[in-house]
């Protein structure tokens, strides 16, 4: 008993599906509660915020919080849990990137309460009625967390020790991250240096077994517009497969599936962002024929028009992450349209 | 939060105390950065608010560099290389326009206006060329104000 490490798990603005990841270890998770008493994890064990509170700070031997930041709650929660975890892990690709929640990003509060509450066809709301921060009654205030604007990493919130990206992070990561850990609180062996992710140095495509040779295109598919040969790379099938951009670590999951990468892994070690890694590499094996210097611009934009949705698909999992973060908005509407 | 604010100088007030847009140049070394030298040597006339940088290449500019630029508060971006065909490294230009083109609807879906960045083809022998296309830009970028990023 005494030995046992102490293990939290915290869900923030996320699907579920990292805890679920977590008890999908199989037979392993009996390992985790020989190995672990576990403080705290919502989804899975009775256990109070103010019990957290009232233990010493740094007591939780690790902490792993999955999902994104995305409301005053989730704040607090990932402050309290810092503060007594000796490990934080940033657990998933909505707390490495944002994920899903992070394309949040694209629009802000008012616009996301406004649509759910008010602006659906199945939305019965005449008196327009949206959740507030807090509410009087007549037997007291009401309190709910406050939704943020911007949908915040985990690490723009509190310090991150580790990180396991993975919309979920497979099993065999979890699996060899916990064995890591129990190494270290049982043998002392050494915990890899702070700020590591817990994946491959690699890009993905080198641990995907498709056939590669020359890439070059002359137009986007999606995925069920054409049958795919489950031999060859995607990308020169010419559906957008995020893989040159994306850091190895799941095992081509989606490749085996006969589906393209969307990035859930996030960017290489080398690379700050994502989305424009994969845009770049994406224009590049557009093919270049004999009629090019004849191209205008304009026709240039036709073509590459083709992606419908950049931000979307280059975007999908990081896009709290990049470079510029979120949706700006410019103070005066376009000036003139070039010729 | 934490929006992107990379710390920046004010804008410079130009002589008439009217707000000067900051401007990044990316000139490639065979063509482009030639055109600005010639434009230079000519002493041609044109706003002084750019900073160029020399690629060796318009297809070295990577996307992440000009989406850095915005993040550090530039209000608008030129992308400049050779004329098609014209390229040093036979194609870069190609892949260069196609980035370019991506990057611009990219650009919009972040919320900014398009117009912020350009892509133009300036040889070696065109300092005029170059001296419009400063001009013109600079006009352009004027209209649209400030990089919403830096704005608060
Ligand atoms: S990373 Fe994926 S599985 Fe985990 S919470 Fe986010 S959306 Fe769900
Ligand atoms: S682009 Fe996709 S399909 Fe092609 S090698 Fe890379 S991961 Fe595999
Ligand atoms: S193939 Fe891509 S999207 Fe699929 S699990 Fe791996 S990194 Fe994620
Ligand atoms: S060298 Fe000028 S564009 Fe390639």
């Amino acid at each position: 008993m005494s030995n046992k490490i102490k293990l939290a798990h915290y869900w923030g603005a996320g699907c579920g599906g990292c805890d679920v990841a977590l008890l999908d270890i199989d037979e392993k998770i009996l390992g985790v509660a020989e190995i672990a008493d576990i403080v705290f994890w919502p989804i899975a064990v009775d256990g109070k915020v103010k019990d957290i509170e009232a233990m010493p700070d740094g007591s939780i031997t690790c902490t792993l919080f999955n999902g994104a930041v995305r409301n005053s709650e989730n704040e607090h929660i990932a402050k309290l849990l810092r503060k007594k975890s000796a490990l934080m892990v940033s657990f998933g690709s909505c707390a490495c990137y944002g994920g899903i929640p992070g394309l949040g990003n694209l629009t802000n509060r008012k616009e996301i309460l406004d649509l759910v509450y008010t602006g659906l066809p199945t939305s019965d709301n005449v008196e327009k009625v949206i959740p507030q921060p807090a509410t009087h009654t007549k037997d007291g205030e009401l309190e709910l967390p406050v939704l943020y604007d911007t949908v915040l990493t985990l690490d723009q919130v509190v310090d991150v020790d580790y990180y396991m990206p993975g919309c979920p992070p497979t099993t065999n990561l979890i699996n060899e991250f916990l064995g890591i850990v129990e190494k270290h609180v049982k043998e002392g062996a050494p915990l890899p240096p702070k700020g590591a992710v817990i994946a491959s140095q690699k890009t993905l495509c080198d641990e995907c077994k498709r056939k590669k040779s020359v890439k070059k295109i002359d137009r986007v598919y999606l995925p069920h517009e054409i049958p795919i040969d489950p031999e060859k790379c995607m990308l020169e099938q010419g559906i957008i497969c995020l893989g040159s951009s994306t850091r190895a670590g799941c095992g081509a999951k989606c490749l085996e599936g006969n589906q393209p990468c969307r990035g859930c892994m996030g960017p290489t070690a080398e690379v700050l962002d994502q989305g424009g890694s994969m845009l770049s590499a994406l224009a590049s094996v557009y093919k270049v024929d004999e009629k090019e210097a004849l191209l205008t611009e304009e026709n240039i934009a036709e073509l590459m028009a083709q992606v419908k949705d950049p931000m979307g698909t280059f975007y999908c999992y990081t896009m709290p992450k990049s470079i510029i973060k979120r949706k700006v908005v410019e103070k005066k509407k376009p000036v003139k349209k070039e010729a | 939060m934490s929006a992107p604010q990379a710390a920046h100088a004010e804008p410079k007030a130009a002589a008439e105390g009217e707000w000067e847009p900051k401007l990044i140049v990316f000139c490639c070394n065979w063509c482009s950065y030639a055109g600005a030298d010639l434009a230079g040597v000519s002493r041609l006339q044109m706003p002084t608010n750019f900073r160029v940088i020399r690629t060796m290449c318009s297809a070295r500019v990577d996307p992440e560099f000009v989406l850095r630029a915005f993040a550090s508060g530039a209000d608008g971006v030129l992308v400049l290389g050779c004329h098609p065909a014209d390229c040093h490294y036979i194609g870069g230009n190609y892949r260069t326009r196609r980035r370019i083109a991506l990057l611009r609807v990219l650009l919009e879906q972040y919320g900014f206006n398009p117009d912020r960045l350009k892509l133009e083809w300036v040889s070696a022998s065109e300092g005029a060329k170059f001296q419009k296309t400063i001009k013109e830009f600079n006009e352009t970028v004027k209209e649209l104000g400030p990089n919403p990023l830096t704005e608060e």
